[in-house]
């Protein structure tokens, strides 16, 4: 017996994998989570200057969770990867343009795939000028690597987010060039992310029409909660709700959707379904405690229903069917975005990942419709 | 929504420590004369700011004593007129964020023995909560020894933020203790502040102080789990308390799914996660956080899975509702007796069904 | 039940694997030490295919801390979520009570009995000299 019935939903007509299906009548899959990767260190070495190469070399990424390698929980399997994304000429999962196509673009019928860089990419470091070095650096390679060669996969821009003043410049560089889609910021920031120190990012992606991604991950020197340090990696896993909730959180009380009212966010790789019980218990707290947050107009739950986009993976998944159908109803299925975490283990594909009884309109929707209209295309 | 709540258990009340002078009546003379030789005020917690809305409602603020300070004024708000059975006090006074560990166990013994003769002693219907310094779990456990042999404390409580996560290790005499006494986890929104509220530090509001409790029982639920507490103390049963209920399910999925692929990171877990909530973990029901209009109360309870889930709790003097109105409308009769009473029995073994119904 | 014919022997060592199709589904064929298991190779979370698995063991645990491992090379983990298949019996080891993977009866055949048939070999000319792996299905 089986969980979910891969193939036999509504939106099977649909799918890329299906017989008889063609390019011509199978839905373009619009994916909100890609992560391209360098075959090397090297590969970054032409976007750096002597100076920050020698600096990379000498002293690496010093992230505020003491690890060379990054995470001090240790992954599921090699570098978090699906088995079968190893490139056959070498190199890491997500650094074959070749493959990614093969694999991936084309064998879902991925129309546009949004690159989100994670690793040693700059972001968190401890070192500011650092940060912003390695940052331009990878947006830069983003282009030439992917996103020039490739016109299905549109670039990110990442910034160094705990440097408001040098993440919008970021943006102002790269903010007019249409190979970017959207701007990359990671959930575990070392504040809250809707202080102020961070709303010079806001204000600058809201002057280029960019939404803001916000992919789990990231280094604030802080426990994932308040309730300190977890032990396995199945905890820091299944805690990256948590660390979405926080985000969504600071946004909503800290006023930046008054503040920047076009503003449109992201939140990525942390699943979904704890996006509606928050959007409650916000709205009961503003109830009884709005006199100290004099700067909300509105309740919680309408900004986040008007500002606030969910990427559907990891996939919740449930023993009953239904409720997490009940839980896409209740957010809001024009604020759903599919995204594949290709090449992650925790992969999703657009054909199998969503649950049984999913109308087709509805895959569609969450699928193609609602990226087209959030990431500027 | 009124409604009958003859002989319900209130299983989430908070009786006030008025002042220092109170506590010090029960101190050893080296601590009390300490408290007046060093200035020590108190240790009230910001996690509910005396005069902030949520903390009293505003009908519970009048009086002197106010209802929450003495056992009648509870009597007279909730117990009387309602026809509770039973109530569990859930003495919130901050040991958790004393730094000196001896110092936190001297105050967690006088707040135990503040509870004792001014609320156990002077209403049959109460039963309370035994507060442990858990920053040193041997003197936790020599806190539980020293009120367990009383019947009328039947938890062991927490506060759910803390140095590290209730399913390590170092905790885990406090759990042997309670399981041989048959005294149940309680673990309570607030914090010792040892690490900020978020992930991402410390936020501006209090508002977002009091949201992200629950990410912290997120947290507490995926460490209990995993660490292995419940294969190692098979009857022990954890309560989480004014956890806000809702967000318990989106959690577990994503637990379960996580667990699924990384099994054999924790071997011992050889069933799913959702298998050992249903049976040793168990939330009180205010708050609930659900929205004022719109969705189903029967699907949200759907998710949990189980009718035997939720306990009945006021959170008294928390301002979680208006009137009587401390269940979410909608739950049927038979689902709210067990709410109400059954659940509550189950969760607690110290109550031993000797309640009033 | 048809028979199939489906590798000859010498192709999947001990350790090895081979995806093979069998009316018209993916089976997987493995062999630890000599014995031969076909497995459905659609993982029946959602729909990997398992021939791209790493092979490990069986970690088992009586409490926190203990990790008594076994049967190395005997356990497959699906390529994308990481669910584990016993492959001797198709148990799922993160749901064992819901979750099973299909299992085909597999012999090894010398080619002197095939050539009398019958049997299902489209892709194969069979040689009596060799060895050839029979998928039931
Ligand atoms: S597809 Fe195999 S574990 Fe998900």
């Amino acid at each position: 017996m089986q969980l979910d019935a891969p193939f036999t939903t509504d939106a099977e007509t649909l799918d890329a994998h299906a017989p008889g299906v063609t390019k011509s009548n199978r839905l373009a899959v619009i994916d909100g989570d890609i992560h391209p990767a360098w075959r090397k260190p090297e590969d970054l070495k032409p976007y750096l200057s002597k100076y920050w190469w020698d600096h990379l070399q000498t002293y690496g990424s010093r992230r505020k969770n003491g690890s060379v390698y990054g995470e001090p929980y240790p992954k599921s399997a090699p570098l978090a990867c699906r088995r079968d994304a190893w490139p056959e000429e070498g190199g890491r999962p997500g650094s074959s343009l070749a493959l990614m196509q093969k694999q991936y673009l084309d064998a879902c019928g991925v129309e546009v795939g949004i690159l989100g860089p994670l690793g040693a990419t700059g972001q968190g470091d401890f070192n500011l000028d650092f940060s912003a070095a390695m940052c331009r650096a990878v947006n830069e390679w983003q282009l030439d690597t992917f996103a020039r060669p490739e016109k299905r996969l549109k670039a990110s821009i990442v910034v160094p987010y705990e440097d408001g003043a040098a993440s919008a410049a970021e943006i102002e560089r790269c903010g007019a060039d249409p190979h970017f889609a959207q701007v990359f910021v990671l959930t575990r920031s070392s504040e809250p992310i809707g202080s102020r120190r961070y709303w010079p990012i806001f204000a600058a992606a809201e002057r280029y029409g960019l939404p803001v991604g916000f992919h789990v991950f990231g280094t604030s020197g802080h426990p994932v909660s308040g309730a300190g340090w977890p032990s396995y990696y199945v905890e820091e896993g299944a805690g990256h709700s948590t660390s979405c909730q926080t985000a969504v959180t600071s946004l909503v009380i800290e006023g930046v959707f008054e503040r920047f009212p076009k503003l449109k966010v992201v939140m990525v790789e942390g699943g979904f379904a704890w996006l509606a019980p928050l959007a409650w218990r916000l709205d009961k707290l503003h109830e009884r405690m709005h006199g100290e947050v004099p700067h909300l107009k509105r309740r919680p739950s309408e900004y986040i229903r008007e500002h606030v986009y969910v990427t559907t993976q990891p996939m919740e998944e449930s023993d009953v069917r239904g409720q997490v159908l009940d839980l896409m109803e209740w957010i809001g299925w024009d604020r759903l975005l599919f995204a594949s975490d290709y090449p992650h283990w925790d992969f999703d594909d657009p054909f199998r990942a969503f649950p049984v009884g999913l109308k087709a309109e509805r895959h569609r929707q969450i699928c193609a419709e609602n990226g087209r209209s959030v990431y500027r295309l | 929504m009124s409604g009958d709540w003859v002989g319900a258990i209130d299983c989430d009340m908070h009786p006030r420590v008025p002042n220092i002078a109170a506590l010090r009546a029960h101190m050893s003379e080296y601590w009390s004369d300490t408290v007046e030789l060093r200035g020590i005020e108190g240790f009230d917690t910001i996690a509910y700011p005396a005069n902030a809305p949520l903390t009293v409602r505003p009908d519970w603020r009048e009086g002197k004593p106010r209802p929450d300070e003495h056992a009648a004024g509870y009597a007279k708000a909730m117990l009387d007129p309602h026809k509770f059975g039973l109530a569990i006090c859930n003495c919130l006074y901050a040991v958790q964020i004393i730094r000196d560990e001896y110092m936190a166990a001297a105050f967690a013994t006088a707040v135990n023995a503040w509870v004792k003769t001014e609320w156990l002693d002077k209403d049959a219907r109460l039963r309370a909560s035994i507060v442990v310094p858990a920053q040193n779990p041997e003197l936790a456990v020599e806190e539980i020894e020293r009120w367990a042999p009383d019947s009328r404390f039947v938890q062991i409580l927490f506060l759910v933020g803390g140095e590290q996560p209730l399913g390590q290790s170092r905790f885990w005499p406090i759990y042997r203790a309670a399981e041989k006494h048959g005294l149940t986890i309680g673990i309570h929104a607030g914090s010792n502040y040892l690490h900020a509220v978020t992930g991402s530090g410390w936020p501006s509001y209090y508002l977002e102080d009091y949201a992200a409790q629950s990410l912290a029982f997120h947290t507490q639920l995926g460490s209990l789990i995993s660490e292995g507490v419940f294969v190692k103390f098979p009857k022990l049963k954890a309560v989480l308390i004014e956890s806000g209920v809702t967000w318990i399910a989106p959690y577990l999925w994503r637990l379960t799914k996580f667990w699924r692929g990384v099994r054999n990171e924790v071997p011992w877990i050889d069933r799913s996660p959702l298998e050992f909530v249903r049976d040793h973990i168990r939330l009180t029901i205010q708050p609930f956080d659900a929205p004022a209009a719109g969705v189903e109360i029967s699907r949200l309870m759907d998710l949990m899975q189980s009718d035997e889930m939720l306990l009945f709790a006021s959170d008294f003097p928390h301002w979680q509702f208006d009137g009587d109105a401390m269940l979410p409308a909608g739950i049927d009769a038979s689902l709210r007796k067990k709410i109400l009473i059954d659940n509550p029995l189950a969760a607690y073994p110290r109550l031993g069904g000797r309640h009033a119904t | 039940m048809a028979r199939h014919v489906v590798a000859r022997a010498s192709e999947i060592p001990p350790g090895a694997r081979k995806l093979v199709q069998v009316n018209g589904r993916g089976v997987v064929v493995f062999n630890i030490k000599g014995e031969f298991f076909a497995l459905s190779d659609q993982c029946p979370h959602k729909g990997a295919s398992l021939s791209g698995g790493k092979l490990t063991g069986l970690v088992e645990s009586g409490e926190p801390g203990a990790y008594n491992y076994s049967r190395a090379g005997e356990i497959v983990r699906c390529p994308w979520h990481g669910w584990e298949f016993d492959i001797r019996t198709g148990r799922s080891y993160c749901d064992p009570r819901r979750m099973r993977l299909m299992q085909f009866n597999v012999t090894v055949e010398p080619g002197a009995n095939l050539v009398e048939g019958p049997y299902v070999a489209e892709t194969f000319k069979v040689a009596v000299e060799d060895n050839y792996v029979v998928v039931e299905a």
